[in-house]
């Protein structure tokens, strides 16, 4: 059985800023099960919500699609708002395309430039989309548009087919672009308090920008970019 | 009568008027001399028409006695949950239209121009949602958790709320708050500026009690919460977090959590972005390695000048900001002012705020009002003596790990302008001769 690990914790009092003892929050370590509330679950029940999928393939369901499938399929339940070629509608994002942007002025992260695994992709399209009705596709067509949003962004081949071993194969163009650890904090200011700084320039004002809806009255509608 | 007041009890001045109706003739004159009311009922200066009464030089002066000292108001449970006056009716939330795709995934921002010492009222919580706003039966929902535990568990929801529960004041901050200003000043307003940030105490049962009911197996070293809306939205959280201060909260300041809060079950996980304290509550899963969702490899990680990005950066750095004066709050003539803000901190307590009146020349020692707590909005302020000329006014806080608030020449330094998230520099408010406030950037 697992052995409760227990944080140490500090407790001030809000009056005087006095720090009290040290006093764990909780009382001794319960044993699992000790208030026996709720049902256990059945693994099928389990299995029915347990929807999401990891970079190595955990969780991916049997099932396989095509990049010819996907291409039909996007075209029904995604081009509306994503573009036949996921270049993006109005203001809904682009899947495709950005590849060599992340250090320009104007970045464009998509699954293609900027997502580093594959199995997001299909986690994200299987539990959210299509917007209006999520969680509507069945596996093999979530297999298949994932294959065809790879594809737009070159990232497998016209005979691609999307399945759980092929899926975490895939190398993401962006793989290697993060760290997963917090670097900060990384910029140390210093608590100056007199004669600060020489000059102090004004480098941009809202002012005069019209940007800004309506912080009174009824609720702002008209303003577009 | 009082059956009559009761009919039209929903309008003040509608029951003023009544009132007036049955004075004297002589009386009546003077009531209605009194300049609320026109002879033929219509009103006068638009506070009907709900015009903030400050706008107005009041006509219900000495000697005059006001219509709602000279009538019966409305009776209990007139609203049986009560609502705010209808003069605060300019104190919402509001969207920027412009700045999302659809109303379902987009944001709405806290008036913080008009709040009080440290907890944002219910109604007025900022909201973020990804699929829209589910209406969620608590009698049909269920949390489950499972994974690598010893003793899988569906919950409902009456058998969360006989756990034994905790009570905590924790701010919540979406990581974006501000972040429309990397590149240049944009918006002139303090509530879309930086209203996505609020305050409020949650109850419910610590993370850790329910841990240890389903029993973690060894190996179990990261949890995924899955919200129950049609985003299904999905964080990873190390169990070093989720064992420290997280709670599955059902109540916020005193009540059932409002729906755009998550009702009937959040997450709440103090001082962490906003968007992984998970609404919506409905599955827990314990397992060995982060599940690298959309929320947390497309979204909020962060791109450097580099084009590389930072993911998993989930505390919210210390930030201030001056609620007052701000845009929406001007100052009027020169004398003396209460310069007041919030501070908070995802790394602890707020230890000192400062404040300059010179754009960050010379700092001031602001007082910090009680309470001050970890992970909480905590109210500064500091007496000012305007002398009618520009100011440049900030506030900079420190937190109990000493780390300074940073200007945004600092951040943009090191993060560029396309990290979008985790803007938490010093804010620079205008004010000009005229004393109108504007929001301005220093270089
Ligand atoms: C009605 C418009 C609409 C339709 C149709 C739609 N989407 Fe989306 N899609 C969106 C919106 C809006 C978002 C962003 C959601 C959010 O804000 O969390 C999104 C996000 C995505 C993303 C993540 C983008 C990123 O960079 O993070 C993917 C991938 C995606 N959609 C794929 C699909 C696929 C595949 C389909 C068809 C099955 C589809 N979408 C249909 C509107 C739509």
């Amino acid at each position: 059985m697992f052995s409760f690990h227990k944080t140490p914790r500090l407790l001030a009092s809000t009056c005087c800023g006095v720090i009290l003892a040290s006093m764990p929050i909780l009382g001794a370590a319960e044993p699992t099960g000790y208030y026996g509330y709720g049902e256990t679950p059945t693994d099928e029940q389990i299995a029915a919500w347990d929807i999401d999928v990891r970079p190595d393939g955990k969780g991916l369901p049997e099932g396989s699609g095509s990049v010819d499938e996907g291409m039909t399929l996007f075209e029904t339940h995604c081009s509306s708002c994503h573009g036949a070629f996921g270049e993006g509608m109005g203001r809904y994002p682009k899947l495709a395309g950005g590849e060599g942007t992340l250090t320009e002025d104007r970045p464009e992260k998509t699954v293609g430039s900027y997502w580093p695994y594959a199995s997001t992709l299909w986690d994200y399209i299987h539990r959210a989309m299509p917007f209006f009705a999520p969680q509507s596709l069945t596996d093999d067509q979530v297999y298949a548009l994932t294959a065809y949003v790879l594809n737009l962004n070159y990232i497998v081949d016209a005979d691609f087919v999307a399945n759980k071993e092929t899926l975490p194969e895939v190398v993401m163009p962006n793989h290697d672009g993060f760290t997963w650890e917090d670097p900060r904090p990384v910029v140390n200011n210093e608590r100056c308090m007199k004669d600060c700084k020489e000059e102090v320039t004004i480098s941009d004002s809202a002012a005069g920008k019209n940007l800004t809806p309506s912080t009174t009255g009824p609720l702002d509608e008209g303003i577009t970019e | 009568m009082l059956g009559k007041l009761r009919r039209l009890n929903q309008d003040a001045s509608k029951i003023a008027l009544e009132e007036s109706e049955r004075l004297p003739s002589e009386e009546r004159r003077r009531f209605l001399r009194s300049g609320l009311f026109t002879a033929g009922g219509a009103m006068v200066g638009g506070a009907l028409a709900g015009i903030a009464p400050k706008a107005l030089a009041s006509t219900q002066y000495p000697p005059e006695i006001p219509p709602w000292t000279r009538s019966l108001g409305a009776g209990v449970v007139t609203d049986p949950y009560g609502v705010p006056s209808p003069f605060e009716k300019d104190v919402i939330r509001r969207n920027v239209p412009w700045l999302t795709a659809d109303e379902v995934s987009s944001i709405s921002f806290t008036p913080l121009q008009h709040l009080k010492g440290i907890i944002t009222p219910n109604g007025l919580f900022f909201e973020r949602h990804h699929a829209g706003r589910p209406e969620i039966d608590p009698q049909q929902h269920r949390l489950m958790i499972h994974g690598l535990v010893d003793r899988p568990i569906i919950l409902s929801m009456e058998d969360l709320q006989r756990f034994p529960s905790v009570s905590q004041i924790n701010f919540i901050e979406c990581p974006a708050n501000g972040g429309m200003e990397w590149r240049g000043a944009q918006l002139n307003s303090l509530q879309f500026l930086h209203g996505m940030v609020s305050c409020a105490e949650w109850t419910g049962v610590r993370l850790s009690t329910l841990l240890q009911e389903v029993g973690i197996k060894p190996e179990g070293k990261w949890l995924l919460a899955e919200g129950a809306d049609g985003a299904a939205m999905t964080r990873s959280i190390p169990m070093e977090k989720a064992l420290d201060d997280v709670i599955v909260a059902y109540a916020q300041n005193g009540e059932a959590l409002r729906r755009e809060q998550g009702y009937p079950v959040r997450l709440v996980v103090p001082g962490w972005e906003g968007n992984t304290h998970v609404k919506w509550l409905r599955r827990l899963e314990v397992g060995d390695k982060p599940w690298m969702q959309r929320e947390e490899t497309s979204k909020y990680t962060d791109l450097m000048p580099d084009g590389t990005a930072h993911g998993f950066t989930w505390v919210m750095e210390a930030k201030s900001v001056i609620t007052s004066p701000c845009p929406e709050m001007p100052l009027k003539n020169k004398g003396i002012y209460q310069i007041e803000g919030l501070a908070w901190s995802g790394r602890g307590k707020v230890k000192a705020v400062d404040v300059s009146v010179d754009g960050g020349q010379n700092w001031q020692q602001a007082q910090l009002r009680e309470p001050v707590m970890s992970k909480s909005l905590t109210r500064f302020a500091l007496e000012w003596k305007w002398d009618g000329n520009p100011a440049l006014l900030q506030s900079r806080v420190i937190d109990e790990t000493g780390y300074v608030q940073p200007t945004l020449a600092q951040l943009k330094s090191v993060r560029g302008t396309n990290s979008i998230y985790h803007k938490n520099a010093i804010q620079t408010w205008k004010v000009n001769g005229d004393g109108s406030v504007v929001n301005v950037q220093l270089s």
